[in-house]
């Protein structure tokens, strides 16, 4: 499907560009990613990469985790996700993959998980209009009606109070504005989905054209900075 | 340290060749309008009404009276499309957003210069 790098959300500002026009930016700072395990056709059916992100203390990572860093030669991981497609194939286990797999007017989705909102009513979660507070409308802030009374139940897709917020979001077709490799950071023009801190993902763009496999040589400078020693 | 990190980016964009002015002043805004492939310099001269904002989105309104009619005009500090800022006078004002003066005549409106 994609490529990608997992990446923390650091918040918003704005930036000029070179028409001197602003530009809203959310940076997200993504840590070399380091390749855990390839998935293959012939041995799990389908294609992916699986991606580590953020080093977690050895305490905190139980045996069979550890012995899964331990293929790959890395310290424990806190997050680890899969992208799946055949565009970061060419990357060996153990390899970091970082910013600079992405240029600046790339398209991008960015995956996170929304603000959590609790249990909302209609009027914010679904954006629907409220009733006259006074005249004795007796009608404020409901949800309307439940439909015609002849399937004798609620059609489903009515919408209701519920949980609102804490589900995970996608943001399509969001545009790279710049690639900052020095200090890990990826400018994406526009809002991401997710609290400052939050993990996101940023993929290429589904809607956009494919592109071939990368080639790992241009963008591997060092392999595995992250661990001296190997774990146990 | 994520506000470290944005402070870090923005850093760049920020602009330190432009005169220090604050509300009240009265300045000279050279702006660069590009027409087509050539660019051209527009002087947009009134009084400074407010700053708002910090850091890399800080923004000024000027406020002119042009034909009788009042023209405000609000640019980001630190925009590559200024090409100069001249302070012409320094007002000695007692507030930081100087909105009172748009209901006010033009013999009204005078301020005082700070020495």
């Amino acid at each position: 499907m994609a490529k990608g790098i997992l990446g923390t959300k650091i918040g918003m500002t704005q930036i000029f560009d070179e028409a001197g026009k602003l530009v809203p930016v959310t940076i997200v700072r993504c840590e070399p990613n380091v390749v855990l395990q390839k998935k293959t056709v012939e041995t799990d059916g389908y294609e992916a990469v699986q991606l580590g992100y953020k080093d977690q203390r050895v305490s905190l990572a139980n045996k069979p985790k550890l012995g899964h860093f331990a293929k790959s030669n890395t310290k424990p991981k806190r997050y680890v996700k899969e992208i799946a497609g055949q565009e970061l194939g060419n990357f060996e286990v153990g390899q970091e993959i970082k910013v600079n797999i992405f240029e600046a007017g790339e398209p991008i989705d960015v995956t996170g998980t929304s603000k959590g909102k609790g249990f909302q009513g209609v009027i914010k979660r679904h954006n629907q209009s409220r009733g006259p507070m006074t005249h004795g409308s007796r009608y404020h802030r409901g949800p309307g009606s439940m439909g015609p009374i002849d399937p004798n139940h609620v059609r489903k897709g009515k919408n209701l109070p519920g949980q609102m917020g804490n589900e995970t979001v996608t943001i399509q077709n969001l545009e790279i504005v710049k690639v900052d490799l020095e200090r890990d950071l990826l400018l994406i023009k526009g809002n991401v989905p997710g609290p400052r801190r939050g993990l996101v993902m940023v993929r290429r763009a589904v809607k956009a054209e494919a592109i071939p496999p990368l080639d790992p040589a241009q963008y591997v400078t060092t392999q595995n900075t992250s661990s001296e020693e190997p774990v146990e | 340290m994520s506000q470290h990190l944005i402070s870090d980016v923005t850093q760049a964009y920020l602009r330190d060749d432009l005169p220090e002015f604050q509300p009240g002043d009265n300045v000279k805004v050279s702006v660069k309008i590009k027409e087509g492939a050539r660019e051209r310099i527009q002087v947009f001269e009134g009084l400074v009404i407010k700053r708002q904002g910090g850091g890399v989105s800080e923004t000024f309104t000027v406020r002119k009276v042009s034909y009788g009619v009042g023209v405000e005009r609000t640019f980001p500090v630190h925009t590559p499309s200024i090409a100069s800022i001249q302070v012409v006078r320094r007002g000695k004002v007692r507030r930081a957003k100087l909105h009172y003066i748009r209901g006010l005549s033009a013999k009204a409106s005078r301020i005082k210069e700070r020495r």
